[in-house]
């Protein structure tokens, strides 16, 4: 029972970065695969910000900012010259954009890991411990409330506000969409903008936890099965595969991992997720894909 | 131009020609610093095979994978284990089980291909990396039960004759390669190599004119596995000289999917140039900063530098030149040989 509350929690932790997938996928079609760097990029700028002594509203402020700015530079000089090329060209462009980020950062701030202290402990709420006998960590636990928020205000922005109509028209066809009036390039800047602001939340519930280094990339990996299990375009989506995928890692960590010397961590969710596929190609809650000749 | 042989015209076979002598005759007597047997020929020509094996997945048959280094890994562990335990078997052999070993791997984790694409087939080859990785990292008969974690390969012995210089390693990876990529480029010609065009631009289009997307797609990825999987023995066995798991993680997939993005998807050659250039461009880089800057960049700098670098030309290729460096190339060579007839 702990293992499974622990596990559902650690993946809302997932959830955080898959979102940033889904939300870019959801307006464009396009997979970012550059959002693990942004995640490492956003976060790796905050805490270097707060390192010179900026507080803490006024980083976090800042960093929004300069994702703003990285959301603008893309779709100037990666998606608007790409417009209309296959999916699997914005892929590998999105690749070598993810690789761009990363050289940035590291240019800029080095490598060395760096702490991140947002004053919540990685460290189990003694009121819950002593009452419920479960023993769940602080951080999860804002991580799983911060990821709740933003998944109803995203939701509500998709579904009411004449934005995310626009947002939802212009993924469905970009051509028809922007024939009809609806300004391509504001649209994109929103939703590259919004990806970055949910990439530094993320980054700053792993750096808490994990330290601001390079190994934020590798986990940003592990949000593929997350998206493959809930469905590329869904937002609720991205939160159940989260907590799948949380799940039953550490399930099976802790029950099955011990006979096979451990760590099956590392690919037990991409082989969940390749089951899944199997079953349910488009994931969860994700849209049937029809393909025509 | 007619062609004069198989498929191939006069200049096809001159070229040949005249890189066989170059690779076989000239490099081996001409070239005596061993730095450049060892650090650049040797892992250019690994890399360049594994990237053929990658561009036949991904640049020919149209799969979108990501787990050329998990392929690799099971190669060159399968190549050490063979030598190991089986007692009198030549090189070559246990060359060629191994990257049979790797085919059934690739075979397996082709599977998921049958029934999804694009991106979703990436994160399931994914799953071929972390896992062929994670097991051979685990279990410690694959590496022999060695506590330290890094293993000596063996020596290479043909014919009882050991291959221990630089000089004579190159030219056993020179030969395999040789071989290996004639072999590639005449697959890609032939049924198979049409067949995987046809599933690359259109699957449900190739179904219906009779392609069996089963057979097709799951050859390309035994195919590529089997040349990754030779690939990653040679790259152990005569430049790491060790095998260790760490060497064969996903930095070196993504590396091998650089070299078939920014060489050309769909060229033999491109594989070819792509692992030279990304090869040897770090190479250049510190050689700039070692000898203009005189170690006054920090090497993270450096290596951050290579990074944007490699970023940068992968959205720039995939803007002005999809078809990367090969298709540059040709494009030059057309351009001046215009100029001349003027």
């Amino acid at each position: 029972m702990e293992v499974l509350v622990g596990g559902l929690l650690s993946g809302t932790m997932y959830s955080l970065v898959a979102l940033g997938f889904v939300l870019i996928y959801k307006a464009s079609s396009t997979f970012n695969f550059a959002q693990g760097a942004m995640v490492f990029f956003a976060v790796l700028g905050f805490v270097g910000l707060m390192e010179f002594g900026i507080p803490f509203s006024v980083a976090f402020f800042l960093t929004i900012i300069v994702m703003i700015f990285v959301g603008l530079a893309t779709e100037r000089f990666v998606l608007r010259p790409l417009m209309n090329q296959s999916e699997d060209t914005l892929l590998m462009a999105t690749i070598g954009l993810g690789f761009v980020l990363e050289g940035l950062a590291q240019a800029v701030w080095g490598v060395e890991v760096r702490r991140l202290d947002l004053g919540i402990k990685d460290s189990p709420i003694p009121w819950i411990a002593d009452n419920l006998k479960l023993f769940i960590s602080a951080l999860d636990l804002t991580a799983g409330l911060v990821a709740a928020v933003m998944i109803v205000g995203l939701t509500l922005l998709f579904k009411y506000t004449k934005i995310g109509l626009g947002l939802r028209a212009v993924a469905d066809d970009a051509g028809a969409a922007s024939s009809i009036g609806i300004p391509l390039k504001h649209i994109m800047l929103l939703v590259w903008s919004a990806a970055g602001v949910v990439a530094l939340v993320a980054g700053m519930m792993w750096g808490a936890r994990a330290g601001v280094q390079f190994a934020l990339i590798d986990l940003a990996l592990k949000a593929l099965p997350v998206l493959i299990i809930g469905g590329f375009s869904s937002i609720p989506g991205a939160i159940i595969g989260g907590l799948i995928i949380g799940a039953v890692e550490k399930v099976l960590e802790v029950y099955i991992g011990p006979f096979f010397g451990g760590a099956i961590e590392g690919w037990a969710p991409y082989v969940l997720a390749i089951f899944f596929l199997l079953y349910r190609p488009e994931g969860l809650f994700g849209e049937k894909i029809i393909r025509r000749v | 131009m007619k062609p004069v042989f198989m498929t191939y015209t006069k200049k096809d076979i001159i070229n040949f020609i005249v890189l066989m002598v170059l690779g076989f005759l000239i490099i081996p007597n001409v070239v005596t610093n061993n730095y450049w047997f060892t650090s650049i020929l040797i892992p250019w020509l690994c890399l360049a095979l594994a990237s053929v094996g990658q561009q036949i997945v991904m640049g020919y048959a149209g799969q979108l994978a990501l787990g050329a280094a998990g392929f690799m890994a099971a190669g060159a562990f399968a190549c050490f284990n063979l030598i190991l335990r089986v007692p009198d078997l030549p090189f070559f052999g246990a060359l060629t089980l191994s990257g049979l070993v790797a085919a059934a791997f690739g075979i397996l984790f082709g599977l998921p291909s049958l029934r999804v694409r694009g991106i979703y087939l990436m994160v399931a080859t994914l799953a071929s990396q972390f896992f062929i990785v994670w097991m051979i990292d685990k279990f410690g008969w694959f590496k022999n039960y060695d506590s330290s974690g890094i293993i000596t390969a063996q020596n290479i012995i043909i014919m009882g004759k050991p291959y221990t210089s630089p000089v004579s390693m190159y030219l056993v990876v020179a030969f395999v390669v040789t071989i290996l990529t004639l072999l590639a480029m005449n697959m890609v010609r032939g049924s198979s190599g049409r067949n995987w065009m046809a599933v690359r631009d259109m699957d449900i289009a190739a179904e219906s004119m009779g392609v069996s997307l089963l057979k097709s797609k799951l050859e390309a990825f035994a195919i590529s596995a089997f040349y990754c999987g030779v690939a990653g023995a040679l790259f152990a066995f005569t430049y790491l000289k060790s095998l260790e798991p760490v060497a064969f993680d996903i930095k070196l997939s993504f590396k091998i999917l650089f070299m078939v993005i920014l060489g050309g998807l769909g060229t033999i050659n491109g594989a070819f140039i792509g692992a030279g250039f990304i090869l040897l461009f770090p190479v250049l880089l510190n050689f700039i900063g070692n000898n203009v800057f005189h170690g006054t960049i920090d090497a993270t700098i450096i290596s951050s530098i290579e990074q944007i670098v490699f970023g940068v030309l992968m959205i720039v290729f995939m803007i002005y030149e999809p078809l990367g460096m090969a298709k540059l190339w040709e494009t030059i060579k057309i351009k001046i040989s215009s100029k001349f007839k003027k």
